[in-house]
């Protein structure tokens, strides 16, 4: 074994070039499979944060979508177990209408419960002036509402509902959701505030969560019901809601599959047809090593540690390059406002995978050299000088 | 004396649909300690045999005693381990290893049989390069020296797991004639400080002149066997 070894290293080093061509094989191989795949996790994880992240991935509504639900505080505390689920927040929703002097709008007036609102919606992130509702009758608007209605922070205005309710509210903040739907009706006060308006008494009409494992809300949601276990209720998913989006990311996902594993199987032929050269380079050599009386499984080692050398060495290479790409992608290649147009996503347990997978398919391609070594007669070499 | 190589009609045929015999019937025994020599023309079967003796070639017919080991009913493993332990190679061509030094070349049959080489090991591989009068270049690379240094480098190589016999196929014949001279007064110093047996083929008469025995191959078969 230790011979075997020290003979592959010494094959190695002695062919300084083609030692290298072949290092740079693996190691460009692997850079393109650790870049391309760090790149479409990055666009998929930015992807799914900027179209599911600031919106709930499971809802709980009345089955009656025009109906509240009382018993949404017993709701909440069994789920409060539920260690798939991130954050939850019930709301009270109704559409009404606002109005500022002689302007007026139609919006969606919303009541959450702010604190835990905010780990779904980020309205912190989403405020351009002014702060959260502190206290009742205060609201903050979407950003075009706003232009609509021609009110600033500290304004006061009318919202009146469709069964004909009146409040009086203060604009204390304004949002910009990125989503102009949400931006040109969203009017956000606390629970309170919308139960008081809508007359909904201690009703809600709905219960937001998110998940923890976006892509698997399916099953999340399916446990949700069992475990609330009301025939009332409607608990849906963000994935049977977006059967587009969902389709478009595992596209993606299947695609970069397909490319890694194509660069994968032209990095193993690249190594086992370089690595079935070196036998035929390296025949004189092992056939005077077998006429001086090295057994053939020693001197197949020979090329299954060549592979596992070139293997290594070529994964690590390959990883610093691979890095190396996505950060100088992120660096260079940026959107209008500065940002990366992908943003890094380090995925360790991918990049160990891509090593894992280059060292190995080092080692499978090392055993076709490895085989043809183990019918090479001494007596050949010998016999042709 | 004992024999220390018995072969038992010997018989060698090469290819499968168009039959080449180049041996036949050759029955020979070879003492312990001896200094033999083979000779014969081009294409006589002179080396063939020397590559049965030394078992990396096998007989079509007949039966090869090595050390009262019967060669025929073993494994390739234990062929690899016998030529290891029991056989040193002197080829025309010497075929060191080009990626290791004089002294690591050397040293390359005891690694194959130990693994590792020890200090003992070490001095005694150095004792060989000094024997065959080595000792400064004993860290060149194979291609670092000359046709005659690497020649010497290989017998130096053959005594190193102090073998029973020594095969020497045309050990000289890319030589020029001192250094030729030079490689069998070695030989010969070998043969009797350690009482290795040696084998030599050759084609030149002159040179097999200077061994105890001349065993003469002519179409396959011994034509001829003198003992001094």
């Amino acid at each position: 074994m230790r011979l075997s070894f020290k003979i592959a290293l010494r094959f190695l080093r002695n062919n300084l070039g083609q030692t290298f061509l072949i290092l740079t094989g693996i190691a460009v191989g692997v850079s393109v499979q650790i870049f391309i795949g760090l790149l479409i996790q990055g666009l998929q994880q930015s992807l799914v944060n900027k179209t599911i992240g600031s919106s709930p991935q499971i809802t709980i509504t009345a089955l009656n979508k025009q109906t509240t639900f009382t018993a949404w505080e017993k709701d909440m505390a069994l789920l409060d177990g539920n260690a798939s689920l991130t954050f939850i927040s019930a709301s009270a929703d109704g559409a009404a209408f606002a109005y500022n002097n002689t302007e007026s709008q139609s919006v969606v007036f919303r009541g959450m419960q702010l604190a835990s609102a905010d780990g779904i919606y980020h309205f912190t992130d989403r405020l351009t002036e002014g702060n959260l509702p502190a206290s009742k009758s205060e609201v903050m608007i979407g950003k075009n509402l706003k232009e609509a209605l021609g009110v600033k922070v500290g304004d006061t205005i009318t919202v009146k509902t469709p069964s004909q309710n009146f409040m009086d509210v203060k604009i204390v903040g304004i949002l910009d959701l990125k989503v102009a739907a949400l931006n040109d009706s969203w009017m956000i006060s606390d629970l309170n505030t919308s139960q008081t308006l809508f007359g909904y008494g201690n009703s809600v009409s709905m219960i937001s969560m998110q998940v923890k494992k976006v892509f698997t809300s399916d099953t999340t949601a399916v446990a949700v019901a069992t475990q609330l276990n009301d025939p009332t209720l409607k608990v849906a998913d963000w994935k049977s809601a977006n059967a587009e989006l969902l389709s478009g990311l595992s596209g993606q996902s299947i695609s970069s599959t397909m490319i890694q594993v194509f660069v994968m199987v032209s990095v193993v032929l690249a190594i086992a047809s370089v690595l079935a050269i070196t036998v035929m380079q390296k025949s004189r050599q092992l056939g005077i090593l077998k006429a001086m009386g090295i057994k053939d499984s020693i001197a197949s080692l020979i090329f299954i540690f060549q592979g596992l050398i070139l293997g290594l060495l070529g994964a690590i290479a390959g990883v610093g390059l691979g890095l190396g790409l996505c950060i100088m992608f992120v660096t260079f290649a940026k959107g209008a406002d500065g940002s990366p147009v992908v943003p890094l996503y380090i995925n360790m347990s991918f990049i160990l995978l891509s090593a894992g997978i280059a060292v190995i398919s080092s080692l499978i391609a090392s055993f076709i050299p490895a085989k043809a070594s183990l019918s090479l007669n001494p007596i050949e070499v010998i016999r042709n000088g | 004396m004992d024999n220390v190589l018995e072969l038992k009609s010997i018989e060698k045929t090469y290819g499968s649909k168009i039959k080449t015999q180049v041996l036949f019937d050759v029955n020979l025994a070879i003492e312990s300690g001896s200094f033999n020599s083979i000779i014969g023309q081009s294409g006589s079967g002179k080396s063939t045999l020397l590559n049965i003796i030394g078992t990396l070639d096998q007989p079509t017919q007949g039966k090869v005693i090595i050390s009262g080991m019967q060669t025929s009913t073993m494994n390739r493993a234990q062929l690899a381990e016998l030529r290891n332990e029991t056989i040193g190679f002197i080829f025309q061509f010497h075929y060191l290893l080009p990626e290791f030094t004089a002294l690591e070349n050397v040293l390359m049959p005891y690694r194959i049989k130990h693994g590792k080489a020890d200090k003992k090991a070490i001095d005694r591989a150095k004792e060989y390069m000094e024997l065959v009068g080595l000792t400064k270049v004993m860290n060149n690379k194979a291609t670092d020296m000359s046709g005659g240094q690497q020649q010497r480098t290989a017998i130096a190589r053959a005594l190193m797991n102090q073998p029973k016999i020594i095969l020497a196929d045309e050990p000289t014949g890319n030589l020029d004639s001192d250094s030729t001279e030079m490689i069998y007064q070695l030989l010969r110093e070998i043969n009797q400080r350690l009482k290795t047996t040696f084998i030599i083929v050759t084609h030149d008469r002159k040179i097999a002149e200077k061994t105890d025995r001349i065993i003469e191959i002519k179409d396959g078969k011994i034509a001829m066997d003198i003992r001094k």
